[in-house]
C-alpha cells in the first residue's frame, strides 16, 4: 500500500507535513508508521470471513442443484429419453458452470465430468477415456441416442455427487473467488464465444451466460468491500456486467432458453467477445480490496 | 478515492521526479519516494505537476512540442498503427481519454513502464511489461481523429470538424475491405524495436478499456541501408526506394505538411492530415516481370533509386525528358510520371507489412501500410486521381485498407493530446 510506506518514509527522513490535504492518508498515518505492505492472509480473511461464508454458500447450493438436475438428466438417458435428456442437458449444466471456480478445484473430477475430446486428445489420451457430460453430448447430437451411455450416465451421477461431497473441503479464500471470477470469464472469451465447449449441442450461450452469473455473483459478494476502496469500480463493473447480460438477453428465447450458438453471426460473436473483453480489465481490480 | 485516480491525479500535475527530489530536499526519502507512488506527498505540496520529456533518456523521441512526432521524426524501423472506435458517450469522457493517455505516451517515450506504483500481487501488472529493459527506441506516439467521431452526435464535435477531413472518393481498382478502414480515432506508433511499438498501443488501449476499441491494426517493418554512416531510403517489397521526394527542412515542411494558422480549422494549426492505405503489394505477379518491366512501372532504376535515364536517387526527375525518337524516357504510365504530374506533395512515412497468407489464394499477404502526411488530404487525392487508371503500377497492388485522420498540434508542457479541439467551443 503505497501511501502507508511513503508517509512511513516521510517520517522517518524527517520531512514535516503541514499541507496535508488528503484525510485519508492522514487517519493512516499514525498507525503505520512502522508498517510496509499488508498482506497478511489471516488478517484479510478474518475481515472478509463474511464474503468467504455468503461465496461457500453459493456454491454448495449450486452444486446441491447440480446434483439434483444431473439424476434427472442420468433418469432421462437410461430410460432412453433422447428429447428430455437434451432438454435437462444445458441447464444441467449451468450449476456446474457457475461454480465452476470450486468445482475444477479437483483435478480429477473436473475432467471425468466436463472434458472435451479435444481436451483428452490434447493430453494424449483417446476416445476410451471419455466420460462425463460431453461424452452423452456426443451421444445425444451426433448419434441421435441414448443408447450405450447407460454406464457413462451412472458414472456421471457417481462423480457429481462425489463433487458435492468434497466440495465440503474447500479452502474458500479471497483469492480464490477473485481469481475464479476472472478464470470464469477466461473460460467465457477462450471456449464458449468460440463455440468450442459444446460442439455437438452448441449449447454454449448456456454456459456463457452462467459462467457470466457465477463471475457476477463473486462481484456482488465482495461489492460492498470494493465499495470502500473504489465505489468508481463498482460502478464501471455494474455497468459492464449490464452490458453483457443485455447482448446476451438478445438470444435468450422467452423461456429461459438461448438460441444455438450455430445461430450466431460473425458480428454477434466479435460483440460479445469484446463486451467481456472490456468486463474483464475493471473484474482483474478487485484486488484493490486486498491491499 | 481510488487507487487508479490518485495515480491520474498525480500525473496530471506538473513535476519531474527531479523536481520532486528537490522539493522534497531529501535525497534518499525522495528515491524511496519515487519507488513507491507519489500522489499524497504531491498533492500536500499544492504543486501543478506533469509527467516530462525525460532528455537524459536512450534513444529518446521527444513529446513535447509544436508538432506530434512521428511525422517530422526520422523514419524508425517499425510501426503498430491501430485505429480505434470510441464507446465514450460524452465530450467530456472523450477529453478525459486523452488526459489519461498524455502521461503514459510520455512514459512509454521515455522508456519507461507506464505506472510508478508500487505493485499489488493480486491484481494484474498496470504495465504489460514486454518493453522492460528496452530502452526507449525512438519510440514516437501519433494521435489522430477520423470523420466518424465528428459525426457520433452524442459526442457533440460536429461544428468541429474541419473541413478538410472528408472520406477520401473511391479511387480506380481500389477494394477496400471494411476490416481495414476507417476508425474513430488513430494511433501510430513507430520505434526502432517491433516490440517497443507494438508494447505502445497495446498499453494506451488497455489503459482504455471500456472506452475504446480497436477496430483494425497493422504492423509494419522498414530497413535502412547505411553509406558513409548514413541512413539511406528504405525500400519497399518491390525493392524500390520509398519516399524519395519527401519534403525536408521547416520551410518544406511548412508548405507541405504543417498546417499553418488560417489553413484550417483553428484548431488544426501545427497539426496534419494522416492518410493510411493498406495496399496488398502481388509479390508473385511482380517477382515473375523482367526488370527492365519492374524500372519502367516506376520510372526509376531499381538498384540506384535514380529516374530513369539518370544515374544518382535524388537526381531531378524532370518528366518531360525525351529520347532521340521523341519518346518519354520516363514512361507516362509509370507512378512517378502520373505523380509528379499531380503537382501535390505529400510526406510518405510509409512501411512494408507481411502478415500471413490470403486464405482464398494462397498468396502473401504482403504489401505496403501506406502512410503519408499533408496539410490537406486533398494533396493526397490529387496524386491518387492523377495516377488512377492509368498507373502502370496498379496491375501489382491493390489498396484494401483506408483511413483518413486529423492528427492534432503538438502538446505544450503542461497540456494533453487534442487540448487545442476541446477547448475550441
Amino acid at each position: 500500500m503505497k501511501t502507508k510506506s511513503l508517509f512511513a518514509i516521510l517520517i522517518a527522513g524527517g520531512v514535516l507535513m503541514t499541507g496535508c490535504n488528503n484525510s485519508e492518508d492522514a487517519k493512516q498515518v499514525d498507525s503505520t508508521v512502522s508498517t510496509e505492505k499488508t498482506t497478511n492472509n489471516e488478517t484479510t480473511n478474518a475481515n472478509l470471513q463474511k464474503e468467504i461464508d455468503a461465496y461457500k454458500v453459493f456454491a454448495l447450493d449450486q452444486l446441491d442443484q447440480f446434483t439434483i438436475e444431473t439424476e434427472k438428466f442420468v433418469q432421462a438417458v437410461k430410460a432412453g429419453d433422447l428429447e428430455k435428456a437434451k432438454e435437462i442437458y444445458p441447464h444441467a449444466r449451468m450449476y456446474f458452470e457457475r461454480s465452476e471456480p470450486i468445482a475444477e478445484s479437483f483435478g480429477d473430477l473436473d475432467p471425468r465430468i466436463d472434458a472435451r475430446l479435444a481436451d483428452l486428445e490434447a493430453e494424449g489420451q483417446g476416445e476410451e477415456s471419455w466420460t462425463g457430460y460431453h461424452k452423452i453430448e456426443y451421444g445425444l447430437w451426433e448419434e441421435n441416442t441414448t443408447k450405450g451411455y447407460e454406464a457413462i450416465a451412472d458414472q456421471l451421477l457417481a462423480d457429481s455427487k462425489e463433487l458435492r461431497a468434497r466440495v465440503e473441503t474447500v479452502d474458500v479464500t479471497p483469492e480464490l473467488m477473485m481469481t475464479g471470477a476472472i478464470d470464469l470469464l477466461n473460460e467465457v472469451s477462450t471456449s464458449k464465444i468460440t463455440g468450442e465447449e459444446e460442439i455437438y449441442s452448441h449449447t454454449d450461450l448456456y454456459d456463457f451466460k452462467a459462467n457470466i452469473e457465477g463471475a457476477e455473483k463473486i462481484f456482488t459478494i465482495l461489492e460492498e468491500q470494493i465499495s470502500n476502496k473504489d465505489p468508481e469500480l463498482v460502478k464501471n463493473l455494474s455497468d459492464k456486467f449490464k452490458t453483457v447480460n443485455d447482448l446476451l438477453a438478445k438470444f435468450e428465447t422467452n423461456d429461459g432458453n438461448f438460441v444455438s450458438y450455430s445461430q450466431l453471426t460473425k458480428e454477434d460473436t466479435k460483440q460479445l467477445a469484446i463486451a467481456v473483453n472490456q468486463l474483464g480489465e475493471p473484474l482483474s481490480q478487485m484486488g484493490i480490496i486486498l491491499e | 478515492m481510488s487507487k487508479t485516480n490518485v495515480d491520474e491525479k498525480f500525473l496530471d500535475k506538473k513535476i519531474t521526479r527531479r523536481q520532486m527530489l528537490k522539493l522534497t530536499g531529501v535525497g534518499v526519502a525522495g528515491l524511496a519516494i519515487g519507488a513507491s507512488g507519489l500522489g499524497g506527498v504531491l498533492s500536500a505540496f499544492g504543486e501543478e505537476l506533469f509527467v516530462d520529456d525525460d532528455t537524459t533518456a536512450t534513444n529518446k523521441v521527444n513529446f513535447y512540442g509544436k508538432h506530434q512526432s512521428g511525422i517530422a521524426t526520422a523514419v524508425q524501423t517499425n510501426i503498430y498503427f491501430a485505429a480505434l472506435n470510441v464507446l465514450v458517450n460524452s465530450k467530456q469522457e472523450l477529453q478525459e481519454l486523452f488526459k489519461m493517455w498524455t502521461p503514459l505516451a510520455i512514459r512509454m517515450m521515455n522508456g519507461e513502464s507506464i505506472s510508478m506504483e508500487k505493485q499489488n500481487d493480486l491484481i494484474p501488472p498496470k504495465d504489460t511489461g514486454e518493453a522492460q529493459g528496452l530502452d526507449a527506441r525512438n519510440l514516437s506516439i501519433t494521435f489522430g481523429v477520423g470523420l466518424s467521431l465528428f459525426e457520433k452526435q452524442e459526442l457533440g464535435l460536429a461544428s468541429l470538424k474541419p473541413a478538410e477531413l472528408k472520406d477520401l472518393p473511391h479511387f480506380p481498382k481500389d477494394q477496400l475491405d471494411e476490416a481495414y478502414t476507417g476508425g474513430d480515432i488513430c494511433i501510430q506508433a513507430c520505434a526502432d524495436d517491433p516490440q517497443v511499438a507494438f508494447h505502445a498501443v497495446r498499453n494506451l488501449v488497455r489503459a482504455a478499456s471500456g472506452k475504446v476499441t480497436i477496430k483494425w491494426s497493422q504492423a509494419g517493418f522498414n530497413s535502412f541501408p547505411v553509406e558513409k554512416g548514413k541512413k539511406q531510403t528504405p525500400r519497399n517489397l518491390f525493392a524500390f526506394k520509398d519516399g524519395t521526394e519527401n519534403p525536408s527542412g521547416e520551410k518544406d515542411m511548412n508548405e507541405v505538411v504543417w498546417v499553418q494558422p488560417g489553413e484550417s480549422t483553428s484548431w488544426m494549426t501545427s497539426g496534419t492530415y494522416l492518410v493510411v492505405r493498406r495496399i496488398q503489394l502481388h509479390l508473385e505477379t511482380w517477382d515473375r516481370t523482367s526488370l527492365k518491366e519492374q524500372e519502367k512501372t516506376f520510372g526509376r532504376h531499381r538498384e540506384s533509386g535514380a529516374p530513369l535515364g539518370k544515374r544518382n536517387e535524388f537526381d531531378g526527375m524532370e518528366i518531360e525528358r525525351k529520347d532521340e525518337n521523341g519518346n518519354y524516357i520516363v514512361p507516362e504510365n509509370s507512378h512517378v510520371f502520373l505523380a509528379k504530374q499531380a503537382k501535390a506533395r505529400i510526406m510518405r512515412r510509409s512501411y512494408s507489412y507481411s502478415s500471413g497468407i490470403i486464405d482464398s489464394t494462397g498468396a502473401y499477404d504482403a504489401g505496403l501500410v501506406f502512410v503519408s502526411f499533408q496539410k490537406d488530404p486533398e494533396q493526397f487525392i490529387k496524386i491518387q486521381n492523377a495516377l488512377g487508371r492509368l498507373d502502370k503500377l496498379n496491375e501489382y497492388i491493390t489498396h484494401r485498407g483506408s483511413g483518413v485522420f486529423a492528427c492534432f498540434p503538438g502538446v505544450k508542457k503542461g497540456s494533453y493530446i487534442g487540448e487545442a479541439l476541446f477547448n475550441t467551443l
